[in-house]
């Protein structure tokens, strides 16, 4: 993998730097950009937001809540014992369980969801600097097809360009 | 702006994970002795019979479900008190948040230990779970400890992962500045974290979504756990308040652990400047809501009993008012009522070291309270020659305190290896990060962690921002 990126401690350059590099023609899903924390109120912050999460996660609880409430009444039906007078299915205690197993079904797809979207766990292999830990910004593109004419835009004050 | 300030948080956050003092080595050593001898009355009882424990007719639950309930109502400190300060978005939970979600984690741990201490014969545990087998025996869902088993369960995954995945950021930052077997262990846990914008945007969506989630789970836990006496036709426990009621006091405990807690960590790992006081303030003015809160329900509970004037519920109710169990009751009432109201409910009182004072007096009200509820109720059924009483033996005070310095222990060995605040989250609630357009709450608790925290003698840039 080559690479050609800036790092940058402020979040203004390095929003810049991202506008250079569509500037000079490269794709906004050919844009890296690494940090230590989000920056929810830059631009660069809201790339990759969309996210089917949501709906995902009400999925699953549907999911949940139908396997569960069936699993429930199959299992009670199976082996029919009449308890304190309640009928062999009483929804009302089932209720509770169901309700459960419903949200938990939510909060897990919800957790699968963001490994696999995220991409975690990740061997590596992909642009990364040790430095995004002490608080720098990276922005930068893999693989650039010509990396020469993306150091320009990349050179900006306040920033250091490498390459790899 | 300005990786000037935010690399001193980083620095200051981590330095405990590499630095160890003397008294970290005495607490462990301190808090593992009384869980191993915990372990051994506990082996003690296994192999002797559970009749070593004071639990005999008519009390069989004693120290042991008045603990297990206890633990699980410390357990809503965390993942509640979070998900819902997440929720509204509150700036000041940043540095808080866990601090609270540990709590949670290794209080549900300990809680649903008791059950199974409780059993007597632990290898037969596995009863309890849903599992088909062949001499056709399937778990009786209508019991309300089955409830327990899937509610309880499910509360500690979802507390689990809300705790876990916040820390993925934090770890890749320890991988990154670490060397050797550190590198190699946090490296494993960071998941090949990065830090791409695409990762921040799911790891916040994420965040969002398990927020509403956990929320209605956590009630839900104390409720049924609340249920395990509601459902019991024994006098003093078959009241329709007993859900709300416990939940109430679980969230009233988890506020009073979290206080002590982020108290002993702030001196401890050094955190003056990321616990402040305001911080304490805002939890003990919530700790007030909820001393009230908890008030309210005692007097419903019981004006309904004695309005009532039902004899069997009567015998209970003049136990603990003006009987054998009166000088809990009321020690309870001022634990819980007298000392944190005087306390919380004067801002000049509602100092750090007010608001610890406040929460060991709702400690011990509150296990006084479980207490309370369990024992007096078992010891006066509804007929008179079934009346009792209930001595705890050494064995089970010995695993009672063992679980108390289990949870020092595992406090102590979590914020040895893990940034006891979430790096990332307190770096992005700085104001500097935030949108001028929405300067709210959250930007003003920001303001004062940029000004009190450092100041312009510190030599940090807190200007630049501005």
């Amino acid at each position: 993998m080559t690479a050609v990126y800036g790092l940058y401690d402020d979040p203004h350059v390095a929003q810049q730097a991202v506008d250079n590099l569509r500037a000079a023609g490269v794709a906004d899903a050919d844009i890296t950009v690494i940090s230590s924390e989000p920056f929810d109120h830059f631009e660069f912050g809201h790339r990759d937001a969309k996210t089917a999460m949501p709906w995902i996660a009400v999925g699953a609880a549907a999911v949940g809540l139908v396997l569960s409430y069936y699993l429930l009444g199959a299992s009670q039906r199976s082996w029919p014992l009449v308890t304190s007078g309640m009928p062999i299915v009483p929804n009302w205690t089932n209720l509770i369980i169901v309700f459960e197993m419903t949200m938990l079904s939510a909060i897990l797809a919800t957790v699968v969801t963001l490994l696999v979207t995220a991409g975690l766990p990740s061997r590596g292999g992909k642009i990364y600097d040790p430095e995004v830990s002490d608080g720098y910004i990276l922005v930068g593109v893999e693989n650039p097809a010509d990396a020469d004419r993306l150091e320009p835009a990349l050179a900006i004050a306040g920033g250091r360009v490498k390459r790899t | 702006m300005n990786r000037t300030l935010t690399k001193p948080i980083a620095d200051d956050l981590i330095r405990p994970l590499f630095q160890t003092s003397i008294w970290f080595y005495a607490i462990v050593f301190a808090a593992a002795t009384v869980v191993a001898c915990g372990a051994a009355a506990w082996g003690y009882q296994i192999w002797f019979g559970i009749g070593v424990a004071g639990i005999r007719w008519p009390v069989f639950w004693g120290f042991y479900l008045v603990n297990f309930v206890f633990w699980i109502g410390i357990s809503h400190a965390g993942t509640l008190i979070s998900a819902i300060l997440r929720l509204v978005n509150a700036g000041w939970r940043r540095p808080v948040t866990r601090c609270a979600e540990a709590i949670t984690v290794f209080a549900l741990m300990i809680g649903a230990m008791f059950p199974i201490i409780h059993l007597g014969r632990p290898w037969l545990a596995f009863w309890l779970f849903p599992y088909p087998n062949a001499r056709e025996i399937w778990p009786n869902f209508r019991s309300p400890l089955a409830w327990d088993f899937f509610a309880i369960n499910t509360y500690l995954t979802g507390s689990v992962l809300f705790l876990f995945l916040p820390m993925i950021p934090d770890f890749a930052l320890v991988r990154d500045r670490s060397t050797g077997w550190r590198r190699t262990v946090y490296g494993f846990l960071a998941f090949g974290w990065r830090g791409t914008t695409k990762q921040w945007n799911r790891l916040e969506s994420a965040m969002q979504i398990m927020a509403v989630a956990i929320l209605p789970v956590a009630v839900s836990v104390h409720t049924i756990v609340a249920f395990d006496f509601s459902m019991a036709a024994v006098p003093m426990w078959h009241s329709t308040i007993f859900g709300p009621y416990f939940v109430a006091g679980a969230i009233f405990s988890g506020i009073a652990a979290l206080i002590i807690a982020m108290a002993v960590l702030r001196k401890t790992l050094g955190l003056e400047k990321y616990l402040l006081p305001l911080h304490f303030d805002n939890l003990g003015k919530l700790m007030l809501l909820m001393c009230i809160l908890w008030a309210y329900f005692v007097f419903a509970e019981r004006l309904t009993v004695w309005y009532g004037n039902e004899p069997s519920e009567m015998a209970v109710f003049w136990a603990t008012q003006r009987g054998a169990y009166a000088p809990f009751y009321w020690t309870m009432v001022v634990c819980n009522f007298v000392i944190p109201f005087i306390i919380l409910a004067n801002p000049r009182t509602r100092t750090i070291l007010g608001c610890v004072i406040a929460s060991f007096g709702v400690l011990i009200g509150m296990w006084l309270e479980r207490f309370l509820i369990i024992v007096p109720s078992l010891a006066h059924k509804q007929l008179p020659y079934s009346w009792g009483s209930y001595e705890p033996r050494p064995t089970e005070i010995v695993i009672m305190a063992a679980t108390f310095a289990g949870m020092v222990l595992l406090y102590a060995l979590f914020s040895k290896f893990v940034p006891i605040i979430a790096i990332w989250e307190l770096k992005a609630g700085l104001p500097s990060r935030l949108d001028p357009a929405s300067q709210t709450e959250a930007s003003l608790l920001a303001t004062r962690l940029d000004t009190e925290s450092f100041p312009p003698e510190s030599g940090m840039p807190k200007g630049a921002h501005r």
